[in-house]
């Protein structure tokens, strides 16, 4: 609890710049939100509801190449958040439940690392990668690119979860026969589960929503969703661009909170 | 080694260091085949560490640690046929009371409906039968005490390590599950190492009692042995209460110690090996040993002045202050109090005793 002599709100000019704040933030998205319901042409200019631009997105002359691309991402998005979770739970094993090694620091670092790396340097660099080792460009080079830098958001909510499991539950049940083995499967990977869902969604749709480092890795031909808006928005931007970007916004957010409320549900009572 | 029964856990000279900290030092005991044996000492004397390394879940810096004869180090947590309750009960949040309780028996090998049928068994040993299907989480403290008890039962383990197991509960409840744990210890045979930091818990339930402190063990022996002839002053200062005071040794006749209280007090005691003319010791007398009266009886007799009557209700506790002498506690148990005079704050009384009841310490 802050004292009210040391309370942000009675900051003068607290209030404003919280609003400008707010306002840089979010205000491009409300206006793509509201104008992807536009019924005309114009994206300036208001002229009534309608769903014509959704209806667009699905039956329009683009659609074909959305839905391959859109169907592209959802299987990426899958492979790579499967992958980079079962990576996170092995990273989180050694450097939580691994007891202290000397170079348990130094590993916590690296998972994180990438949080922190501009990612039009991880872009280049992995593109460096696959051309150094001869990998030609493709699904795989996207799939491998997205493992790779889903790893520590998958990781974040799983450590967190398994620090929060005390690991005398691992040690009662070593006690009564199991091996570490056993131990792992019936008693930490049940209490971790809501961490390991939590990190598998916010790995599937950090994969789903980037753009930089698949537009670098990606062959010829194939498009991710964010690589095919920017795509067509290099023709103009059309309503129907806003209407599937409205959409992408939509499922981001609604797996972003469903990834934190399954982290914070408690599976022990 | 000891014919009668095998010993159950034999403990070399074992030592166990935190890198430079020393958490044991040198420690052996021998733990009888059947027997409820307990390690008493204050927090951070070592307890949890020593039953950890019988567990399996510390290594032994130095020295030996043998199980029927076998020895263990080495062996990882799950190959040792031994069982812990732990001070926190660590029950399995996510499994019912009945699967906790079958998950040793079921990784032993039983099969699923064999592990509940026996794990069933057990909970009516622990009279928790009819909440078998509950999460341990929708039982109470006692409740979780009791399962996690039947939990390490089950497998029937060969030793049966409880790391103070009963201080969370409250008075009543503790009290009615030492009877318990002593019952069951009994009924199912198993040698029991029990851990506490209440001494009267200790005394109350315990065949034996090996007291510790700052990593070494003080004394082992009968509750008896321990509460009577205490070997040191910490023995004497941590079971039980006693007067215990610094003298100096004025003259030693016969095997008789006459030691100088102050104040031009003395006390003779059965002299021990050890001690000499003009040595500061101390001496522990208890108090439940001593009576007031207003005229001289008992073979020692000390002239003081009632400072404060506490009543305790089992015991009345009288506070005697001896002239230009230390403070004695006294105290007379409820029920000869009605054939006994109560001298109240400011009354002259002598503080008696009968020959044996101050016991000379080393250290
Ligand atoms: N993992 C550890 N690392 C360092 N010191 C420890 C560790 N575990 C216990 N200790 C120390 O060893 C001493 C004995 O601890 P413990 O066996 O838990 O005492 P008790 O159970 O008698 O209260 C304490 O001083 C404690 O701080
Ligand atoms: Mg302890």
């Amino acid at each position: 609890m802050s004292s009210s002599k040391t309370d942000v709100r009675r900051y003068p000019g607290f209030l404003s710049v919280t609003l400008l704040c707010l306002l840089v933030l979010y205000a491009p998205l409300v206006i793509v939100g509201i104008y992807s319901f536009n019924a005309s042409n114009s994206i300036t200019s208001w002229d009534g509801f309608s769903l014509r631009w959704y209806a667009e997105v699905f039956t329009g002359s683009e659609s074909e190449k959305f839905k391959i691309a859109a169907w592209n991402s959802l299987f990426i998005a899958i492979i790579a958040a499967s992958c980079a979770t079962i990576l996170a739970v092995l990273a989180a094993m050694a450097i939580i439940r691994g007891g202290q090694f000397r170079t348990r620091q130094i590993s916590q670092g690296l998972v994180s690392l990438p949080l922190m790396v501009p990612e039009i340097v991880t872009a280049v660099a992995t593109l460096i990668f696959f051309n150094a080792i001869g990998f030609s460009r493709g699904h795989m080079t996207i799939i491998i690119a997205h493992i790779a830098f889903c790893v520590p958001f998958a990781y974040m909510p799983i450590a967190a979860r398994m620090q929060g499991v005390e690991d005398s539950y691992e040690m009662a049940a070593m006690d009564l026969y199991a091996s570490r083995f056993q131990a792992f499967c019936r008693i930490l990977l049940p209490l971790m589960i809501p961490g390991i869902i939590s990190g598998f969604l916010l790995a599937f749709i950090i994969s789903m929503d980037d753009f930089l480092i698949t537009n670098f890795v990606k062959g010829a031909g194939v498009e991710t969703l964010p690589t095919a808006i920017f795509g067509a928005v290099k023709q103009g931007i059309k309503p129907n661009i806003m209407a599937i970007s409205t959409m992408l916004l939509g499922l981001s957010i609604i797996i972003v909170s469903l990834s934190y409320i399954v982290s914070k549900f408690d599976n022990t009572k | 080694m000891n014919t009668e029964s095998p010993i159950a856990i034999d403990v070399r000279d074992a030592v166990k260091r935190y890198g430079e900290f020393t958490a044991l030092k040198k420690i052996s005991l021998s733990i009888k085949d059947n027997e409820f044996f307990t390690l008493l000492g204050p927090s951070g004397c070592g307890k949890t560490t020593l039953l950890r390394m019988i567990a399996g879940f510390e290594d032994v810096t130095e020295g030996q640690i043998y199980l029927y004869g076998d020895e263990i180090e080495g062996l990882p947590p799950n190959k040792r046929p031994v069982n812990t309750v732990f001070q926190n009960y660590a029950l399995f949040p996510h499994m019912s009371v009945l699967d906790n309780v079958g998950f040793g028996l079921e990784m032993r090998g039983a099969s699923k409906s064999d592990a509940r049928r026996r794990g069933g068994e057990v909970l009516e040993l622990v009279q928790l039968s009819q909440f078998a299907k509950r999460k341990p989480s929708q039982l109470s403290g006692g409740q979780q005490q009791r399962v996690a008890l039947a939990r390490a039962l089950a497998p029937q383990p060969k030793v049966l390590l409880l790391d103070e197991p009963l201080s969370a509960l409250d008075l009543k409840l503790r009290k009615a599950m030492q009877i318990e744990l002593k019952h069951l210890q009994r009924e199912t045979g198993i040698t029991f190492i029990f851990v506490t930091h209440d001494q009267e818990e200790a005394l109350t339930m315990s065949d034996r009692i090996a007291v510790m402190s700052a990593g070494e063990l003080q004394q082992l022996g009968k509750a008896r042995d321990i509460y009577e002839r205490p070997h040191n002053k910490f023995v004497a200062d941590f079971i039980g209460e006693t007067n215990l005071l610094e003298v100096s040794v004025d003259k030693i006749d016969n095997g008789h110690a006459i030691c100088h209280l102050g104040g031009g007090h003395s006390l003779t005691c059965n002299a021990v090996d050890g001690i000499d003319v003009g040595t500061r010791v101390h001496i522990s007398v208890r108090p439940e040993k001593l009576f007031t009266s207003d005229a001289p009886s008992g073979v020692e007799s000390l002239k003081g002045i009632v400072k404060e009557n506490i009543y305790l209700g089992t015991d009345l506790s009288t506070i005697i202050n001896l002239d230009e002498g230390p403070d004695f506690t006294v105290r007379t148990s409820n029920s000869e109090r009605g054939n006994k005079r109560i001298f109240e704050p400011g009354a002259q009384v002598f503080v008696n005793m009968e020959m044996g009841a101050a016991r000379l310490l080393v250290d």
